[in-house]
C-alpha cells in the first residue's frame, strides 16, 4: 500500500490531501505514476500532469521523469513552493 | 534564540531580524487570511537544510526561523528569521537570503483567501530572480 498525498492546487483537484492506493508493480516511473493516475481519474491527472509539479518519493524529490518510485511508502505531488 | 532576550556571548556584535505579515490587500484584491499548506517532516527537514546551508554560509552564530501553518488572518505576522552574528553585514545578508529560500524553496503551499473567493498564490519571475541570486 502506497500513500499518496497532494499539496496545493493538486489536494484541490484530488479533493483530498492522501490517499492510499496499491500500486500496480508494472508502475516503475514518475511518468508511470502520471499517467496510471490520468488512467484513474482524467481531471485529477490533468491536474498532476503539469511539468511544474514536482513529484517526492519517501520525501525526496524525482528529480526526472524517468526516476524510480518502486517501493515508495509515500509519493506526494508538489506544486510550486511558495512559503514567507 | 536566546540573543533576543540579551543572553549574547562576546563575540556576537549583530542580531539582524524580519517578519513577514499576512496583509490586508494583494494584487488580487483584499485579503481576509492566508492559509498555508505543509508536507510534515519533509517541511522541518528541508527549511532546516536550507537554514543550516545559510548559517554556513555568512558565519553565523545562530539563525533562528519559526514559519507558520495553517489559518492566518490578515495583519497577522506568519514569518520570523533573526540571524545572529559578529558584524552587521552577515547578519543582513543571511536574513534577506533566508526569506529569499523560504518564498521558493521551502515546501509550504499558499492560499489567499478574499470576499471573493480562494487561490494558490506561487511564486512571482521576481521571487525566483531574487532567489537565483544566491548561490546555494
Amino acid at each position: 500500500m502506497t500513500r499518496i498525498l497532494f499539496f496545493g492546487r493538486t489536494r484541490d483537484a484530488a479533493g483530498c490531501g492522501e490517499m492510499d492506493c496499491e500500486i500496480p508493480a508494472a508502475i516503475e516511473s514518475v511518468a508511470d505514476l502520471r499517467a496510471w493516475i490520468a488512467s484513474r481519474d482524467p481531471e485529477l491527472g490533468a491536474a498532476i500532469a503539469a511539468k511544474d509539479i514536482r513529484v517526492a518519493a519517501d520525501q525526496c524529490i524525482c528529480l526526472n521523469e524517468g526516476a524510480s518510485i518502486r517501493g515508495a511508502s509515500e509519493i506526494a505531488f508538489m506544486p510550486p513552493l511558495s512559503g514567507g | 534564540m536566546r540573543a533576543f532576550s540579551g543572553e549574547r556571548d562576546g563575540e556576537a556584535g549583530a542580531l539582524a531580524s524580519f517578519v513577514g505579515y499576512c496583509r490586508t490587500e494583494s494584487p488580487n484584491g483584499p485579503v481576509n487570511q492566508l492559509e498555508l499548506d505543509h508536507y510534515p517532516g519533509f517541511t522541518e527537514k528541508e527549511v532546516s537544510r536550507l537554514a543550516h546551508s545559510v548559517a554556513m554560509r555568512h558565519n553565523l552564530l545562530d539563525l533562528l526561523v519559526i514559519h507558520r501553518i495553517g489559518v492566518i488572518p490578515a495583519n497577522d505576522p506568519v514569518v520570523l528569521v533573526a540571524a545572529l552574528s559578529s558584524h552587521r553585514a552577515e547578519a543582513f545578508a543571511a536574513t534577506v537570503e533566508m526569506m529569499d529560500y523560504l518564498k521558493t524553496d521551502a515546501p509550504f503551499w499558499k492560499r489567499e483567501t478574499g470576499p471573493d473567493g480562494s487561490r494558490w498564490i506561487e511564486p512571482t519571475a521576481a521571487d525566483y530572480a531574487r532567489r537565483s541570486e544566491h548561490s546555494k
